[in-house]
């Protein structure tokens, strides 16, 4: 338990009713959005308004030792956010004022509180956009996405957060405010800090304000769906589509076990006895050029046997992308427990990371959907179990270790998009070796030697 | 269990325990923060679905007590405007987890007192209620004064739990079911149906019930409106006093069942879900209205369905100048899924401009009696409301739920720009009666 006076003095800092301290408030912070995880209840829920009062916050943490947990909405899946040793829990969602839009140097400053979707509403009236696009956009929060890195759904052609944040407040451990970065298009001052704070997942230090990079928004698409009988056939369609030159906005893939759930759930078309489905959108800002990258699409598409399907009105679209859309619910409703796993190989991989989770499926005797974002070799193998048969979350988690196994062996990544967190801290060692390990060491004991920064996360503590 | 000797089968509100099932269904991946009222507000966990399901799982694991002073306050901070549930991927029905969770909070501890003397107006003394609710009508003056647009009565010094600055409207002297007819026939009847009128039309809006009649009269159907009918007891029910809504909605079934109408209409998004969906949910193992509930809760539609889907309604030629925008109940739009048919009901008006506010089917915020015990956050929630129909520019917002109404007017009067405030089938009516004026038609 928290001491009194600390209590007393966060009251001070933020205001009485922004200090949550009664058994049900921590019950509902002691959770995030990763299933088949440990939970734990904070001492305290902190709900600052301002740079500032972080500052005050984190201070009052160092000079107490005490644990404290950057949280934005509590959308991750990696059990970043999990109050796993007590202390405090800093939640930014107050800190939600858009502070300015700059169209003439596109770019957006925001506080760490601002949600993904607000921001491109607000940027939308100047025709631009803050392309990150993860599945949580209409609840994620900047510095959320900005700590976990987020990625999504356009990741390819317009790459993931890390490419669109141009500088940051960040308050260290110790409570000091530091600036970096700006609105300049380059910046070789000093260390890349942005790099560091980027994906550091709430270990290094408090993202409480960032400047985003914006740019214009699209103005032509086309919109294409695919079907194939042949998995194969679908991986050779990904690949073609790049040999061709071209770089789809989005290039997403679904498995036969995925499309046959979403037909069920979501009613929306979907043909059986097809093995895949690619939903393939390219865009741009002029419209032949849109128009002659959809066509080299189309000839690769049928080069390798698939049936297409295009879109030629916004409500055709909108029926194309229902089918993705419904992806992730659609499998979710069919048990309590959804394993999300998010392994990534490099593109030209696809097709046999996708067998191979099939075979790991087979022998583990799991129900696994595949979906994901093919283009950037981001799977995401959705296990749909039951957290209370144990005997079931064994095979779970054994299939988990091979799946991660197989990404690493065709020289992949553990995790794409979600971070590691609590959950693949495990296997941190089996993608970074010891080197790597000690080097994160380094780095948290530099920012952060009291340990107190989202303590239990990302770094494992050091075998004894 | 208190009423389970009734029943034939234990249901979610009588065992608390049975709500696991649809506990163990969410996900929490926290889709509903961005599209729950309450937490749009407050900006805290436990104003979410997902907090709610959290403090629900930790009380049938034994983490939280159902009495915990906080649960009351937390489990009945949400509006069950059943947003949530719409932007839920695996589907939980949050209306039924807090019903369930009221019910239970209620079972243990009581209702809360100021709802607790509603409610037994309500109830047990169904004359006195309509007593007080006449006597409110001659006497508001007294301690309430008009307030410029005419729109409705602020209180002229602070009174309980109500908020001085707030808008409530004028107490109607006479109900509107002393004023109607039980019976109004037409000539050649396309249809015959039974009006439920509901509280906010017979006490507050009679006007509305004149405009639903003079409507269905212009549509050649015959009207019936049954005398014995009650409250709908949707909120009753939905603050955990499941006994009195299981009496209620027997109470209702048994008045329909008296007549012979082809459908039962409303003029209120939250009286036509409750019959048309929440009986089935009341009286669930109750072996004895099983038949009833099947029966009533079909032909239970709200007017614009009536309208549109059951008749081809005369398209009306007087004309109304107005610009409109629509605002959608959260019970006809997210439980009856009714939002076409008014809209197309207030374009086929002659003279009548459509702009549609932003996000039409984000709540106001009323959330029956929400709004009496939780001013400041339903105060929030209006005023984004207000704000998107301020952008419209419309002079008009109209509505198909009385209760929403109150809410607007009162939002109007604090955020808007003086528009004016009405049920969209006191707009066809209007339409209707100029066609005499006009000399167009009859």
């Amino acid at each position: 338990m928290l001491d009194k006076a600390v209590i007393e003095r966060l009251e001070k800092i933020v205001g009485e009713k922004n200090v949550l301290t009664k058994k049900a408030d921590l019950i509902s912070y002691s959770y995030d959005a990763t299933a088949d995880t440990q939970t734990e209840m904070p001492d305290v829920v902190v709900l600052p308004a301002t740079t500032e009062e972080v500052v005050q916050i984190v201070k009052l943490a160092n000079e107490t030792s005490t644990p404290i947990y950057p949280r934005g909405s509590g959308t991750n899946l990696s059990g970043g956010t999990i109050p796993l040793k007590k202390g405090i829990v800093l939640g930014v969602q107050r800190m939600d004022k858009i502070l300015e839009v700059d169209a003439d140097n596109l770019t957006a400053t925001v506080q760490a509180g601002v949600i993904v979707a607000d921001l491109n509403s607000a940027v939308a009236a100047h025709g631009l956009i803050y392309p990150p696009d993860p599945g949580t956009v209409a609840t994620a929060t900047m510095a959320g996405t900005v700590a976990e890195c987020a990625g999504g759904l356009r990741g390819l052609k317009y790459g993931v957060t890390k490419h669109y944040v141009m500088g940051m407040q960040v308050v260290l451990p110790n409570g000091d405010l530091v600036k970096f970065g700006g609105k300049t298009v380059k910046n070789v001052t000093a260390y890349d800090f942005a790099a560091l704070f980027v994906g550091s997942e709430g270990t290094l230090g408090m993202v409480t304000e960032i400047t985003a990079k914006l740019i214009p928004a699209p103005k032509f698409r086309k919109t294409m769906l695919a079907l194939y009988k042949n998995l194969a056939d679908a991986g050779n369609t990904v690949q073609g589509i790049i040999k061709a030159h071209v770089i789809p906005a989005t290039l997403e893939i679904m498995d036969a076990k995925t499309m046959e759930t979403v037909e069920n759930y979501a009613k929306v078309g979907l043909p059986t006895g097809y093995a895949a489905l690619l939903l393939i959108e390219v865009d741009g800002m002029a419209k032949d050029a849109v128009d002659a990258e959809a066509a080299a699409v189309v000839e690769v598409v049928k080069k390798n046997s698939g049936e297409l399907r295009v879109a030629e009105t916004d409500t055709e679209r909108d029926k194309l992308w229902a089918a993705r859309r419904a992806a992730l619910p659609a499998l979710a409703q069919l048990s309590p427990t959804t394993v999300l796993e998010d392994a990534t190989v490099p593109r030209s991989r696809l097709t046999d990371m996708l067998m191979e989770i099939q075979k790991i499926g087979e022998k583990y005797q799991l129900n696994i959907g595949t979906f994901g974002h093919a283009g950037d070799g981001n799977l995401h193998p959705t296990i749909l179990a039951d957290a209370k048969n144990k005997e079931e979350m064994e095979r779970v988690h054994r299939a988990v270790d091979e799946i991660f196994a197989a990404a690493l062996s065709m020289g992949g990544t553990l995790s794409g998009e979600h971070g590691i967190g609590i959950a693949k801290m495990a296997y941190l060692k089996d993608e970074l070796g010891q080197s790597g390990l000690d080097m994160m060491r380094t780095i948290k004991n530099a920012f952060d030697p009291k340990g107190i920064m989202n303590p239990g996360k990302m770094v494992p503590a050091k075998e004894v | 269990m208190s009423t389970a000797t009734e029943l034939n089968e234990e249901t979610i509100y009588d065992e608390f325990k049975l709500i696991e099932k649809e506990l163990e269904q969410c996900m929490r991946c926290g889709n509903c923060m961005a599209v729950c009222p309450v937490f749009i507000t407050e900006k805290t966990e436990a104003g979410v679905a997902r907090g709610k399901i959290a403090l629900a799982q930790a009380i049938i694991d034994g983490k939280l007590d159902i009495d915990d002073p906080d649960m009351y306050e937390h489990i009945f901070n949400c509006l069950v405007c059943k947003s949530c549930m719409q932007n839920c991927p695996p589907k939980v029905n949050l209306d039924k987890i807090i019903f369930a969770l009221r019910a239970a909070i209620v079972k243990k501890k009581g209702l809360h007192p100021v709802k607790k003397n509603i409610f037994k107006l309500l109830h047990n003394y169904k004359p006195l209620f309509d007593l007080g609710m006449r006597a409110g009508g001659a006497f508001q003056g007294l301690f309430m004064k008009q307030i410029p647009s005419g729109q409705g009565r602020q209180l002229r010094f602070p009174v309980g739990i109500l908020d001085r600055k707030r808008v409530l409207p004028e107490l109607s002297a006479t109900p509107f079911r002393s004023q109607a007819p039980e019976k109004v026939t037409v000539k050649n009847p396309k249809a015959t149906v039974a009006f439920f009128t509901g509280c906010s039309i017979n006490y507050i809006y009679p006007q509305f019930g004149k405009d639903i009649v003079t409507v269905l009269k212009k549509n050649d159907v015959n009207v019936v409106i049954p005398r014995d009918q009650h409250c709908c007891g949707v909120a009753v029910f939905a603050h955990g006093d499941v006994k009195t809504a299981r009496e209620m909605a027997k109470a209702n079934l048994d008045a329909l069942d008296k007549t012979n109408a082809d459908y039962v209409i409303f003029g209120c998004g939250s009286c036509a879900s409750t019959l048309s969906h929440e009986y089935k949910e009341m009286l669930k193992g109750d072996a004895a209205y099983a038949d009833k509930v099947e029966k009533w809760s079909g032909k239970s539609i709200e007017i614009s369905t009536f309208l549109m889907k059951k008749i081809d309604f005369r398209k009306p030629e007087g004309e109304v100048n107005a610009t409109v925008t629509y605002h959608d109940s959260c019970h006809l739009k997210k439980t009856m899924k009714v939002f076409s048919e008014p809209r197309e009901i207030i374009k086929s008006i002659p003279g009548v401009t459509f702009r549609e506010m932003s996000k039409p089917d984000a709540c106001c915020g009323s959330g029956g009696t929400y709004n009496l015990t939780h001013y400041d956050t339903s105060t929030g929630i209006l005023k984004r409301k207000i704000e998107d129909i301020n952008k419209t520019k419309a002079d008009m917002a109209v509505t198909a739920c009385p209760g929403c109404l109150i809410q607007i007017i009162d939002g109007i009067e604090q955020f808007g720009k003086g528009q004016k405030g009405t049920h969209y089938i006191s707009l066809l009516a209007e339409s209707y009666r100029k066609e005499k004026k006009d000399g167009k038609k009859e």
